[in-house]
């Protein structure tokens, strides 16, 4: 079965560009543009085999909907990489405290998406562009 | 399209085979374009022709060195490719177990580029240390050049580069942020030692090592420079120990003092004496 991945950003231009790369990589992909809507999504469907997720976003942001998503979903499920311009080593501790398994510094590019899928054990490390 | 004449790329190349044994083929005549324009605008110079005669000079040397650093390519990404840090996760407990209390383990890093194969390597003792029950491993980097080799010595990675392959829980574990910028942590950075280093020369006086790895370096030379480097990396490979080729490159045809290790890709293993000696 495809894969599938949720990707979380109120960037029209980095959604697209998330989507390019994950569809690449054999995902079929869904959009959310805040932290309500991806919530709405994870309970209309089947949960993402992953879920992108930016930081700052309007309505509900990242780290809230990262909260959220590990007390209704469960502690490791969805599989959360957060994908931010958030850079400073406070919100990275912070984010994986609050349970995310990985995390993007925007910009970013298919090798370092992949990698980090592929630790998440969503991609063979073959799959990854080098 | 190249800017250089056949004998221009001819005198280049060349001098970059003597030096570091890679192999320039004319289609690559666009890597002199790209790369060496720097140098060209540096040193004023008004074209490749010019900056190849000023090669011939003897008193060029540090002009020959840029030269050729230019054109070497220094990829590299934290823990590339997996499989080979899989397998020295599995292999050092045996070697552990084989050597005597006391003596160190050693690893080297051939062609280390900026650093990241050599601290991938720390960062993963790092967490396999308590197995070895307090075991000093000492890592060696080297590489041809020296802008390189000045930059692993620094342990200082750019964002871009520390999301290359390191997971993000070894990040705020070992590293530090300093600025737009992240310094490995000075205990890991003590694991690890680099010099500057030609693949193609003697490397007898470095003595013994377990593990080497020599990935995506072979893929640049002829058939003669890799046999002899294979033969010479051979020389320095403990008799249970492993070396680690890039997914590319093989031992098969090139000399027969390393086997493929069985079930491995990309990992040899010295050949049996008796092996050697047919």
């Amino acid at each position: 079965m495809r894969r599938s991945a949720l990707v979380v950003d109120d960037s029209r231009v980095v959604r697209k560009a998330a989507r390019r790369m994950l569809e690449g990589f054999g995902f079929s992909v869904r959009e959310a543009e805040d932290g309500e809507q991806a919530l709405i999504a994870c309970r209309a469907e089947a949960l993402p085999n992953v879920v992108l997720l930016d930081w700052n976003m309007p309505v509900m942001d990242g780290i809230t909907f990262l909260r959220a998503a590990r007390a209704e979903f469960g502690a490791d499920r969805p599989p959360i990489v957060l994908c931010t311009t958030e850079s400073e080593f406070s919100r990275i501790v912070e984010a994986l405290q609050a349970g995310a398994q990985e995390y993007i510094m925007k910009p970013f590019d298919a090798t370092i998406l992949g990698g980090k899928l592929a630790q998440i054990g969503l991609l063979d490390a073959a799959e990854v562009p080098a | 399209m190249s800017g250089s004449s056949p004998d221009t790329f001819a005198a280049i190349a060349g001098l970059v085979k003597a030096r570091a044994g890679i192999v320039l083929t004319p289609d690559k005549g666009y890597m002199l374009d790209t790369r060496l324009a720097a140098i060209l605008r540096r040193g004023n110079f008004a074209s490749l022709a010019a900056l190849a005669q000023a090669l011939r000079d003897p008193r060029g040397e540090p002009l020959v060195r840029d030269v050729v650093e230019a054109l070497t390519t220094n990829e590299s990404s934290f823990f590339r490719d997996g499989k080979p840090f899989e397998h020295v996760k599995r292999i050092l407990p045996a070697l552990h177990a084989a050597r005597p209390a006391g003596a160190r383990l050693r690893i080297w890093s051939a062609a280390c580029s900026t650093g990241q194969e050599a601290y991938s390597l720390a960062l993963l003792l790092a967490d396999q240390l308590p197995a070895l029950a307090g075991r000093q491993v000492d890592i060696l980097g080297t590489d041809l050049s020296r802008e390189v080799v000045e930059r692993a010595r620094e342990g200082v990675f750019s964002q871009f580069e520390v999301q290359r392959g390191l997971p993000v829980q070894m990040l705020v574990k070992h590293f530090i942020q300093e600025g737009g910028k992240w310094r490995i942590k000075p205990a890991l950075r003590a694991m690890c030692r680099f010099e500057e280093r030609n693949l193609l020369g003697e490397h007898r006086g470095l003595g013994g090592f377990d593990l080497i790895f020599c990935r995506n370096v072979l893929i640049y030379f002829d058939t003669p420079t890799k046999a002899k480097v294979l033969a010479a990396l051979a020389a320095q490979l403990a008799p249970d120990g492993a070396l680690y080729l890039g997914g590319a490159e093989t031992v098969l045809g090139l000399t027969d003092r390393l086997v493929p290790l069985p079930g491995e890709r990309g990992v040899y293993g010295p050949a049996p004496a008796l092996a050697r000696s047919a």
